[in-house]
């Protein structure tokens, strides 16, 4: 992000602040009564630490706060302290390896006790407690010490120049937990501290009340907010439960609940209930991106335990006429409209936003199916034998492709077996329950880190706004091998020295423009070398009453970000 | 009897032992991962940090045998504890769920009282439905009622929760305006108190659906019981004989014949009532009731094994019970059977 727009934005945004009041929703705090939001997936623990689920993050960001988050944009808005530290306004030393942040004076907790830079240090040994088992570990990773020279002053020293220090206490990832009331629920004593995992005490709009895991959340107005009149509701009511069809229904259809939350629904099923008339659906993009990750090693079930999917290279996949086929004989657009609808794009890249670093040096919207023929046809890989099925160098090209298992990737699946036999591949499907696929169980042979597969499809996206550590996925080093446990984030096993040279640039850069032209040259070294087919850019749908005002759906933080500005529409 | 009951409740100590082992190692062999859930974006370190806080890679006889002295030992004290307000239990560990680290039996009495009014209303509904729809059916054998009756029953036995539940929903809450007395929520409130006469009619209504998905399958299925049996009955010598004796109809019917004929739907009542507190596990999710059932498929889907092991082996214990019970009341209710 660029720090001055950023700055800039928060203040034009607090300029703002008034004039969206004069729009005849101000008075006092707790006016409008009840707001009743329902998550499909029900939060099991209000302790974000103590669980990486977006539903329990998401909960938790309407009482504990970061010092900044982002906006819709994926701007950083300063939120516990006064202005984003930058190495322009000195917040950031200039070798890049000290943050100091200012607290707003005068905060405090829900409690009624003053918000200090010991609570922010505490919350730093809490998640880095080796036996703790903190969720959100790596929202600290290179961090060599947090200091506090005062209550209001926190410092952050990192163990190495860090171009972007804003990993920790920024985000809904990583938010401020009181430390009186953790005190005693460190390391393996974490998971004891029931009371205070289910009702941690905050800084946020809201304070919870009730807290029955796996269902329901009451909550009310957080008498010490620190903005006055805010929040507009008395209560929460934050149901957990069900399935998507049935939040969707809830919000849109019977009006029984005023938010609904990722309503990951067939597009035509969101269009039904939209004729409901009592709510509307919002979108929202991130950086999820549905993809086709191509293997650079070779599947191959006759070879050894050490050596399938260890070996390179795959036998034809690294053949960029091959993989360009496979992509141009795709038609994304069909793909969006049967999919997702309103909430999906297409996109040819990895990294999709923010803009800083999207790239837009590739296009991929149109199917060409004869094209894709001809790329063949020219690199020599035609049917020898007559089965209808091509070969390169006498291996024919028939290919596995898995994904888990879930309606629209298995029809993604049929779709893009039949364009692709069209060219002439065979295609075999298979699909594994997510539990197991995603599971990083090293003894189950379905994993996806394991891709005892040719291709497989799944999304992934990255958590805020940086995409350094992201890129760092396509690192030769990061490929899961029986040596690692098959464990690594390098899926495809992707190896190029040039891209890794580069991301160690990157690593070292500080400028954010810089960051940027070299972060959007990785995302198409790897597209443009075969590491994956990008397919849809997923945006996040979630619905909301036509009674319920202010919602700003956020995919850079939680959904919830804003709650304090929520009002009822009379 | 008595020391049959003692015989069969001594046998059952080791059947469940057997049953708590055969469980855990199915959930232990069944593929899965309580981290399996956890965002991509966390990396490999830090889930394996998570697992060895769950105590997830310690060795199965370990795992096995903390788990066997926390729902022995540990949770009848925190029970003692609670009524007796003892503190025997103090500094001991108890069965942590894997969601959200609070204990299991917390959730379980927690979510039993919800389970126990929607499926237990529901049971008390199907019974005093099906019994004389049986009974009549019976009596009047191929008649339009019988006839009527065997159809709906089809239905209602071949109708899954799924189905019936989304479409009373779609009837009832979607279709039905907001204001009509015929509106019944389709989101359970596991919020409301009952409190006043309006709480109570706001918890009647929220109780209607899926009492009402709950009570079809369950008339259907006994009603067919109580006809069966009644018709075995009414074809005997001894109802001859007391018409003979001239015996109104109602009370050869309502006396002779249904005493005799309760004998098996008696124990299919019996051995139906730990269903009711293993809850309905599709209804309850279609109507985001907060019971056990809900509890336990939630805990399925997050590979949470303490919370899974413990429910499941709770419906073994109630399971192992009730039948023991039913055998009893067998003996009870017909003095020609006798296990001594």
């Amino acid at each position: 992000m660029r720090l001055k727009t950023a700055l800039l934005g928060a203040a034009a945004l607090a300029a703002l602040a008034p004039t969206a009041f004069a729009a005849g929703h101000e008075g006092p705090r707790g006016r409008d009564g009840e707001v009743k939001i329902i998550y499909w997936q029900a939060p099991s623990i209000m302790n974000p630490f103590l669980s990486g689920g977006t539903k329990d993050i998401e909960a938790a960001s309407m009482v504990v706060e970061p010092l900044a988050r982002y906006d819709p944009e994926g701007t950083m808005l300063p939120w516990l302290v006064e202005e984003i530290p930058t190495v322009e306004n000195g917040g950031v030393t200039e070798d890049l390896t000290q943050i100091t942040w200012k607290i707003t004076p005068g905060l405090t907790w829900s409690d009624g006790t003053p918000f200090t830079s010991a609570d922010v240090k505490f919350t730093y040994d809490y998640c880095t407690h080796p036996e703790g088992g903190c969720a959100q570990a790596t929202k600290f990773e290179g961090v060599a010490s947090v200091e506090t020279p005062d209550e209001q002053t926190v410092v952050v020293n990192f163990d190495g120049p860090t171009p972007f220090p804003y990993g920790p206490f920024v985000g809904n990832e990583s938010p401020i937990i009181q430390a009186a009331q953790f005190a005693d629920c460190m390391g393996a004593k974490a998971p004891e501290c029931t009371e205070a995992n289910f009702k941690p005490i905050g800084t946020g709009p809201f304070v919870v009340t009730e807290f029955k895991p796996n269902d329901v959340i009451s909550m009310v107005a957080n008498e010490n907010y620190r903005v006055d009149g805010k929040p507009a509701f008395a209560t929460v009511t934050f149901k957990g439960g069900g399935d998507a069809a049935a939040a969707g229904r809830a919000v849109m259809e019977t009006g029984e609940y005023d938010y609904a939350w990722n309503l990951q629904l067939a597009p035509d099923v969101i269009a039904t209930m939209e004729q409901g008339g009592k709510g509307k659906p919002v979108v929202g993009f991130g950086t999820l991106v549905e993809r086709i990750m191509l293997n650079h090693t070779n599947p191959d079930p006759s070879l050894g335990a050490e050596e399938r999917a260890v070996v390179r290279p795959h036998p034809f996949l690294q053949d960029p006429a091959v993989y360009k086929a496979l992509s141009m004989a795709i038609d994304r657009a069909l793909l969006v409209e049967v999919g997702y609808g309103q909430a999906g794009r297409v996109t040819c890249n990895w990294v999709p936003a923010p803009q800083l670093y999207a790239s837009t040096s590739m296009t991929c919207d149109t199917q060409d199916i004869e094209g894709a023929k001809k790329l063949l046809d020219d690199a020599g890989i035609v049917d020898t034998d007559g089965d209808g099925i091509r070969e390169k160098d006498g291996v024919p090209l028939a290919i596995l492709f898995q994904s888990s298992t879930n309606a629209v990737r298995q029809d993604f699946q049929a779709l893009i077996k039949d364009w692709w036999e069209q060219i002439g591949l065979s295609v075999e499907l298979r699909n594994v329950d997510s539990s197991v696929f995603f599971g990083g169980d090293p003894g189950s042979p379905d994993t996806f880190q394991k891709f005892y597969a040719d291709v497989q499809m799944y999304a992934n996206n990255f958590a805020g706004t940086d995409p350094q550590a992201y890129l760092g996925n396509g690192l030769c080093d990061k490929a899961p091998t029986p040596a690692s446990q098959w464990q690594g984030e390098n899926i495809s096993r992707f190896c190029m020295e040039e891209y890794d040279a580069l991301h160690k640039e990157l690593a070292a850069t500080g400028d954010l423009e810089e960051r940027g032209r070299i972060a959007k040259e990785l995302n198409d070294m790897a597209v443009a070398n075969g590491m994956m087919i990008p397919l849809v850019d997923r945006g996040r749908l979630s619905a909301h009453s036509v009674t319920l005002g202010g919602v700003d759906l956020n995919t850079w933080d939680s959904e919830l970000w804003n709650v304090a500005d929520w009002y009822r529409i009379k | 009897m008595l020391t049959y009951t003692f015989r069969r409740l001594a046998m059952s100590v080791p059947t469940l032992l057997f049953i708590s082992l055969a469980i855990f190692l199915l959930l232990k062999l069944a593929p899965g991962d309580p981290v399996a859930n956890q965002p991509l974006t966390i990396p490999p370190e830090v889930r394996q940090k998570m697992r060895e806080a769950l105590g997830y890679d310690q060795p199965l006889v370990v795992q096995y045998w903390k788990w066997l002295v926390q729902f022995f030992w540990v949770e009848p004290l925190v029970l003692t504890d609670h009524i007796f307000g003892t503190n025997f239990s103090d500094g001991k560990l108890r069965i942590l769920s894997w969601q959200h680290r609070a204990p299991v039996m917390d959730i379980v009495v927690q979510r039993l009282p919800q389970t126990l009014w929607v499926v237990g209303t529901a049971y008390v509904v199907a019974i005093l439905i099906a019994l004389p729809i049986g009974i009549y059916s019976a009596y009047r054998q191929y008649s339009v009622f019988d006839n009527a009756g065997t159809f709906v029953s089809m239905v209602g036995f071949s109708m899954p929760p799924f189905f019936s539940g989304v479409l009373l929903i779609v009837i009832f809450s979607v279709n039905m305006p907001r204001d009509s007395f015929w509106w019944f929520p389709s989101i359970y409130d596991t919020t409301l108190r009952v409190t006043s006469w309006d709480t109570f009619q706001a918890q009647i209504r929220q109780m209607v659906l899926p009492v009402m998905v709950l009570a079809l399958q369950i008339t259907s299925q006994l009603s067919r019981f109580m006809r069966a049996s009644m018709l075995d009955n009414l074809n005997q010598d001894y109802v001859r004989t007391a018409r003979a004796k001239g015996l109104s109809e109602w009370v050869v019917v309502m006396i002779h014949v249904l005493r005799n004929s309760m004998i098996p739907v008696v124990t299919v009542i019996a051995l139906g009532i730990p269903t009711i507190f293993g809850g309905a596990i599709i209804t309850e999710r279609v109507f985001k009731v907060n019971g056990i059932g809900d509890q336990l498929i939630g805990a399925l889907f997050a590979s949470d094994i303490p919370t899974v092991m413990t429910l499941t082996f709770i419906f073994a214990i109630l399971i192992v019970v009730f039948n023991l019970i039913a055998d009893i009341l067998y003996g009870i209710l017909d003095p020609r059977i006798r296990y001594d």
